[in-house]
């Protein structure tokens, strides 16, 4: 449609995500990490782009590629080159953030991105008949599912070291499930309202598994607790 | 935070530096990787329009005509005209300008255009070709064709200079030399015009009377052309960048092409021909134009006159005695006389600069075949020069030929009539040869004063409008034999010709017996007209030249590429009419400088692929000999790098990257607006 959809799409699926990441991870550098859970994920998410007709393998394998082998091989990474580190990254809550943000950009990027770029051009969809607001809702879409990363990688890093394994499979099964809504579309409301909701839940849930209570996240808002997640953290 | 540990590179270390990096080439492979795929969103918002010509810009010495769009292209919401009152939204009423003009073609007059073309609420036009042709006629060409170029000027015949006598094309609204700032698109295929008008019905049409609303159906026309000013301006910045960069941009290139000439009896063409030998040289042009780029049917103003010519020479090779003839016939079909002479002038440029094998002295008389085919109650009209008529002895020759010519039509369905006296000649390759020297010649047309084409260099001169008419239900083989009524009318001009053509060579047998064969006229008149992919067509042409016929409708456009379709066709159809077979095998025929013999000079030898065996899919390859040459035809002004000149033609034809076109929907700006909020408000 032209720059203005461009750049509010692109805000609207990743604003929130880059903030996060000015508040949490600025403060914390871990980038040889980053770079190397990205990259993998995205090793893992060509398999998709290949192969148009066989989506729903596709999205089933890279969710079982980012949750079950990149996630453990990530931490793997993580505690064997820990030593020698300039900075070592002790607190493994910060490091969940990272990696969730990581594959929460490169998903949002991958899913995007496409859209996005057509965006700039001075059409918009609708002439076979499609709905006109193919651009928002993607973004929003996009918005839920870069959120929901993050949340599903602080809830994976907790059910991996407390060996919760029906916290896994919950994990697996609600990325499964938001994926698979997705093909609802064109039927936003089908697609975009359960994805949103799920993701309030599994806010709720990393809000908790994180270490938040109803009394930190009061004294937060009413601005008592300055140093409140470092002060929080126990190092390793 | 980290204590301070120091910087350590351990083994530990290097590992981990090392699948980084391969982890980040990974990274860059794929990202590079993920955007190669195809486009499926793209595929949802637009409909490329493929069945389309542009309007490009051409320059001069002085201007430059055309279109012109902006860089990324032009988009406008769309509006269709079917009437005049249509035009009232576009250019006052509608409230989301610029718009995308789609006129029908009977609507695409100078009025319109002019009005079109001083409004900053358009932004580009897209014509629907009118089926049929308009009735009132249509010519974007000018009403003084190839005016400053001819012989006549103001120290030649000045009364008769800028067609102050006869204006030769009254339809002529000149809309091809005009200079617009948007873009013009052709529509040719009416199930794609169909489909914009079905988008403006969905989207566009006000409701109740009230303002249409978004999203709005919208065109895109990318045709920016590099060019600019005129021919001096864009070849100067062109030879500049030749001079200068190791990755020259050039902005235009000159209209040239090649003439095809061919000799009744064979000559060396490495050295000049005997002083005192005398030739007569029959011309006709072969290409035409419109106001869309390589849009140019040219059915009366070049491809009735050329088949005409090409079944005249064949049937004079056909006489037995011609090789006895004591003066030569040269058979020379002009390129890129629509664009101020460009063939006929090179060749006489070449011929004064003696790079010609004949020279101006050598030429007895000339003969030009004007449009010939729309004979009215069968008379064929003999135009003269008035002012050469002057000289005492030009007068008598000029008596001469027109009389060889009358003697010629006797028994034959062709009037022939002499224009009055005080007529000055029509626009023709033959005043630019009078430029150079005053030779006796005529003109044969079928108009006395004004063209009786009524679409003259424009995109509807067909095969409709010289009448060729097929019974329906006919293959494609059945319909390239058939002898149209069309062919017998040009088989008859073209055995006048021939017939007088051996008497003015000096032939004193019977005429009687030379006939053009009206089936070889109609075959070449489907081939050039209708479909050049015939079988005919294949079996003349040499082997590895598979590209050069097609399905579609030929186009006869000189274009800046050398050796367009259309001057290679009339080579090989020229070639087959009036060579010979030889008996040679293909190492012999492809090499015949190998084999010693002084005849092989004077020749050409073609290895042509044959006609299909019936009962096999293989051809059967001949050797033919014939005298078939092609001497280039571009402007002498690039030559001699004069590109103001006034002298030579200097049309230019301007470079561009782009050329498409598309519709889409496009949203408010509204949208945009809200869009811009919700993402301030999430960061």
């Amino acid at each position: 449609m032209t720059a203005a959809v461009f750049i509010g799409c692109s805000f609207i699926a990743f604003g929130p995500a880059l903030a996060l990441c000015v508040c949490t991870i600025a403060a914390a550098p871990c980038l040889p990490h980053r770079w190397v859970l990205c990259s993998v994920y995205i090793a893992g998410k060509t398999v998709s782009l290949s192969c148009f007709f066989k989506l729903v393998f596709q999205i089933i394998y890279s969710i079982s590629m980012v949750n079950g082998v990149c996630g453990r091989v990530c931490v793997c990474f993580v505690t064997h080159f820990n030593t020698g580190l300039p900075f070592s990254c002790v607190f493994v809550c910060v490091l969940c953030i990272v990696s969730g943000l990581g594959f929460a950009i490169m998903s949002g990027v991958f899913s995007l991105v496409n859209i996005l770029t057509d965006s700039l051009g001075p059409g918009t969809v609708g002439i076979y008949g499609d709905s006109p607001q193919y651009f928002l809702s993607s973004a929003f879409m996009t918005l839920a599912i870069v959120l929901l990363h993050v949340f599903w990688g602080i809830a994976f890093f907790d059910a991996c070291e407390k060996k919760k394994w029906w916290a896994l499979a919950l994990v697996i099964l609600s990325h499964l499930l938001v994926s698979g809504l997705t093909f609802l579309n064109p039927q936003y409301e089908g697609s975009l309202v359960p994805s949103y909701i799920i993701m309030m839940l599994m806010v709720t849930w990393a809000f908790f598994t994180a270490g938040g209570s109803l009394r930190n996240l009061k004294l937060r808002l009413m601005c008592r607790d300055k140093d409140f997640l470092l002060g929080n953290q126990h190092p390793r | 935070m980290a204590a301070g540990a120091g910087w350590r590179m351990g083994a530990g270390e290097r590992g981990r530096r090392g699948a980084e990096t391969l982890f980040r080439g990974l990274l860059f492979c794929v990202l590079g990787c993920g955007f190669c795929w195809g486009n499926s969103v793209e595929r949802k918002i637009y409909i490329p329009l493929n069945k389309t010509a542009p309007c490009v810009r051409l320059l001069n010495a002085t201007h430059q005509i055309g279109c012109q769009s902006s860089m990324n292209g032009d988009t406008g919401v769309i509006h269709v005209v079917e009437k005049a009152q249509d035009l009232k939204w576009v250019l006052t009423d509608g409230p989301h300008p610029p718009y995308m003009v789609l006129l029908d073609g009977e609507l695409f007059t100078r009025e319109l255009m002019l009005q079109l073309k001083g409004s900053s609420r358009i932004s580009g036009l897209a014509v629907a070709i009118s089926k049929p042709s308009p009735a009132q006629g249509f010519s974007p060409g000018l009403k003084c064709p190839n005016d400053g170029f001819g012989v006549y000027s103001n120290d030649y015949g000045p009364q008769y200079a800028h067609c102050n006598w006869t204006a030769w094309n009254p339809l002529g609204n000149g809309l091809a030399y005009e200079d617009f700032n948007f873009p013009i698109f052709l529509l040719e295929d009416a199930n794609e015009t169909q489909v914009i008008k079905q988008c403006y019905q969905d989207h566009n049409l006000p409701q109740n009377g009230s303002v249409p609303e978004y999203p709005l159906c919208a065109m895109q026309l990318f045709a920016h052309m590099h060019a600019v000013t005129n021919t001096v301006t864009c070849m100067r910045r062109s030879s500049l960048q030749t001079a200068f960069s190791l990755n020259p941009e050039e902005v235009c290139d000159a209209l040239s092409d090649y003439n095809v000439w061919s000799t009744l009896k064979p000559i060396n063409t490495s050295s000049k021909i005997n002083p005192l030998d005398e030739v007569i040289i029959v011309a006709t042009r072969i290409d035409s134009h419109s106001f869309f780029w390589n849009v140019a049917p040219g059915a009366e103003s070049a491809v009735a006159s050329f088949v005409t010519h090409l079944a005249a020479a064949e049937a004079l090779h056909k006489v037995p005695d011609v090789q006895m003839l004591p003066r030569n016939i040269m058979f020379t079909f002009f390129q890129g006389e629509t664009f101020d002479y460009i063939g006929s002038s090179r060749m006489v440029y070449d011929m004064k600069m003696d790079k010609f094998p004949i020279r101006l002295d050598n030429i007895h008389s000339f003969l030009e075949l004007s449009q010939v085919a729309l004979r009215n109650s069968s008379v064929l009209w003999v135009h003269t020069d008035p002012v050469s008529r002057r000289n005492d002895s030009i007068q008598p020759q000029v008596e001469t030929l027109v009389e060889a010519l009358i003697n010629s039509s006797v028994g034959a369905n062709v009037t022939l009539q002499e224009v009055g006296q005080s007529q000055p000649l029509p626009p023709s390759s033959f005043q630019r040869f009078l430029r150079a020297k005053s030779i006796p010649g005529v003109v044969l047309a079928d108009h006395r004063t004004s063209f009786q084409n009524r679409y003259y260099q424009s995109m509807y001169d067909t095969a409709e409008n010289i009448l060729m008419k097929y019974p329906e239900g006919l293959s494609p083989e059945e319909t390239l034999d058939y002898v149209t009524d069309t062919a017998k009318s040009l088989a008859e001009v073209a055995t006048v010709v021939a017939r007088a053509l051996y008497q003015l060579a000096g032939g004193t047998g019977n005429t009687s017996a030379i006939q053009a064969d009206p089936r070889t006229v109609s075959r070449m008149l489907y081939g050039f007209l209708i479909k050049t992919n015939n079988s005919w067509f294949q079996s003349i042409i040499k082997q590895d030249l598979k590209g050069l016929l097609g399905d579609e409708l030929p186009q006869h456009y000189i274009a800046v590429t050398t050796l367009v379709n259309t001057t290679q066709l009339v080579q090989y159809v020229l070639a087959n009419l009036t060579g010979t077979v030889v008996n040679f095998t293909k190492e012999e025929c492809l090499n015949p400088e190998k084999t010693p013999n002084p005849e092989k000079e004077m020749y050409v030898y073609t290895w042509v692929q044959g006609s299909r065996d019936p009962n096999s899919t293989s051809r059967v390859p001949f050797c033919v000999q014939s005298t078939v040459h092609l001497t280039k035809a571009a402007s002498p002004a690039f030559e001699l790098k004069q590109w103001g000149s006034t002298e030579y033609s200097t049309w230019t034809e301007s470079r561009w990257k782009d050329i498409r076109a598309r519709i889409f929907l496009i949203a408010s700006k509204e949208l945009e607006s809200t869009l811009e909020a919700i993402a301030e408000a999430d960061i």
